[in-house]
């Protein structure tokens, strides 16, 4: 009996490690070649949130790709924000999210806001990373030094020094109205930023 | 009985996750793709089915069919977008041709609303199928997009592939010809 139950166990435990071993899936712009970095399935979130809607959003100067310093408060008053940060430059979900976004500031437009895309990479490998996806219309900006500063302040810093997957809709009064720390290996819908989006007060 | 269980579980886990470890091939037939009938009347008529439910590639009413596998999320897919609008259009704008050959996109790992952005944003004329999960991804070997397959449908309703290929779109005529050629057309 105990062989046999020990023999079950065996087919239990290799059945699931089988379900561990299913790749992530994701589709991969011809545009990198075989340039992406396959980082594996990782942990779905990996820190703890820092802040919450209805929080002011903490303010924060970084450097972009076009080396201009954007600083969040600058908009204050004047647009909403949208904070996307991702993972790395180079990893496969990172580098087909923002060409998404890139075609959609009509929808950014009508609803006031700009986009601040942002990664703990330095510079040269933005400017590297995001030419590859043609000319995008928003800020891309370097949290790399002091090392993933900003994307500690709001709590979404992983162990492993890169940011969460993870995006932040602000108001023009600079509060937090929408928050979306997403599982790392998936993309999040873009129907669901922009509802949020759309919820934002006219 | 725990035995059969645990063997039936291991299969059904199995085929769950199959991916195919290369896309499809010149010679080969489709993996399995089941895409819903489209609702609209237009896309329905185009691709001459009928009802509800699902219906298989060779199933469409035509000699050759173009598959791109895209992606909204893509640059080269957005760059080329305009000019797989061209190949539908010199396809429907020729009698003989239209009766003949079909364009359709499967966009992988796009929702229902990131298909219509895209179709929106390119006015995109022939109709777009999202792969949300990816299964048909996964089956035609996780492919980079945007990827061509054409497939050439014979009388008694089978079917091949006949030519397969990663980006590199040439350009509507010159990929015109290309599929006329690989699908026996001309």
């Amino acid at each position: 009996m105990k062989t046999r139950r020990t023999f079950h166990l065996t087919w239990v435990v290799g059945a699931l490690s089988l379900c561990a071993l299913i790749p992530m899936v994701y589709a991969i712009s011809d545009v990198f070649k075989q340039n992406i970095y396959n980082v594996g399935t990782l942990k779905p979130v990996d820190s703890i949130l820092k802040v919450k809607v209805g929080d002011r959003a903490p303010d924060f100067t970084l450097p972009s790709i076009s080396q201009e310093k954007v600083t969040l408060n600058q908009y204050r008053g004047k647009m909403n924000v949208v904070l996307s940060f991702v993972p790395a430059a180079w990893t496969p979900v990172c580098s087909d999210q923002w060409p998404g976004y890139n075609i959609v500031k009509g929808i950014f437009d009508e609803n006031h806001a700009i986009l601040l895309g942002i990664t703990v990479d330095n510079i040269p490998t933005l400017y590297a990373w995001t030419n590859q996806m043609g000319k995008l219309w928003f800020p891309v900006l370097s949290d790399f030094w002091p090392h993933g500063a900003v994307a500690k302040k709001y709590g979404v810093l992983r162990s492993n020094g890169v940011s969460e997957r993870a995006l932040f809709v602000i108001d023009t009064k600079g509060v937090l109205r929408y928050i979306d720390v997403h599982d790392i290996n998936k993309r999040p819908p873009l129907e669901d930023l922009v509802n949020a989006l759309e919820k934002l007060p006219k | 009985m725990l035995f059969a269980f645990m063997t039936v579980f291991f299969l059904t886990a199995s085929s769950s996750i199959y991916a195919a470890d290369k896309p499809p091939q010149k010679g080969e037939s489709l993996p399995a793709i089941n895409l819903p009938i489209p609702k609209s009347p237009d896309e329905k008529s185009y691709l001459g089915l009928s009802g509800g439910g699902s219906f298989k590639i060779p199933q469409i009413k035509a000699k050759a069919v173009i598959i791109e596998i895209f992606s909204m999320y893509c640059p080269y897919c957005q760059k080329d977008a305009p000019g797989v609008n061209e190949l539908y259009t010199l396809i429907e704008n020729d009698p003989d041709l239209k009766k003949k050959v079909k364009l359709i996109g499967i966009a992988a790992g796009n929702t229902p609303f990131e298909v219509d952005v895209y179709r929106k944003n390119y006015t995109v004329p022939f109709p777009l199928f999202p792969d949300q999960d990816f299964t048909i991804h996964k089956a035609c070997g996780e492919v980079r997009t945007p990827y061509f397959i054409v497939v050439r449908i014979n009388e008694d309703g089978s079917h091949l592939i006949v030519h397969s290929q990663l980006g590199e779109y040439p350009g509507a005529k010159p990929f015109l010809e290309l599929v006329l050629k690989s699908s026996g057309l001309q």
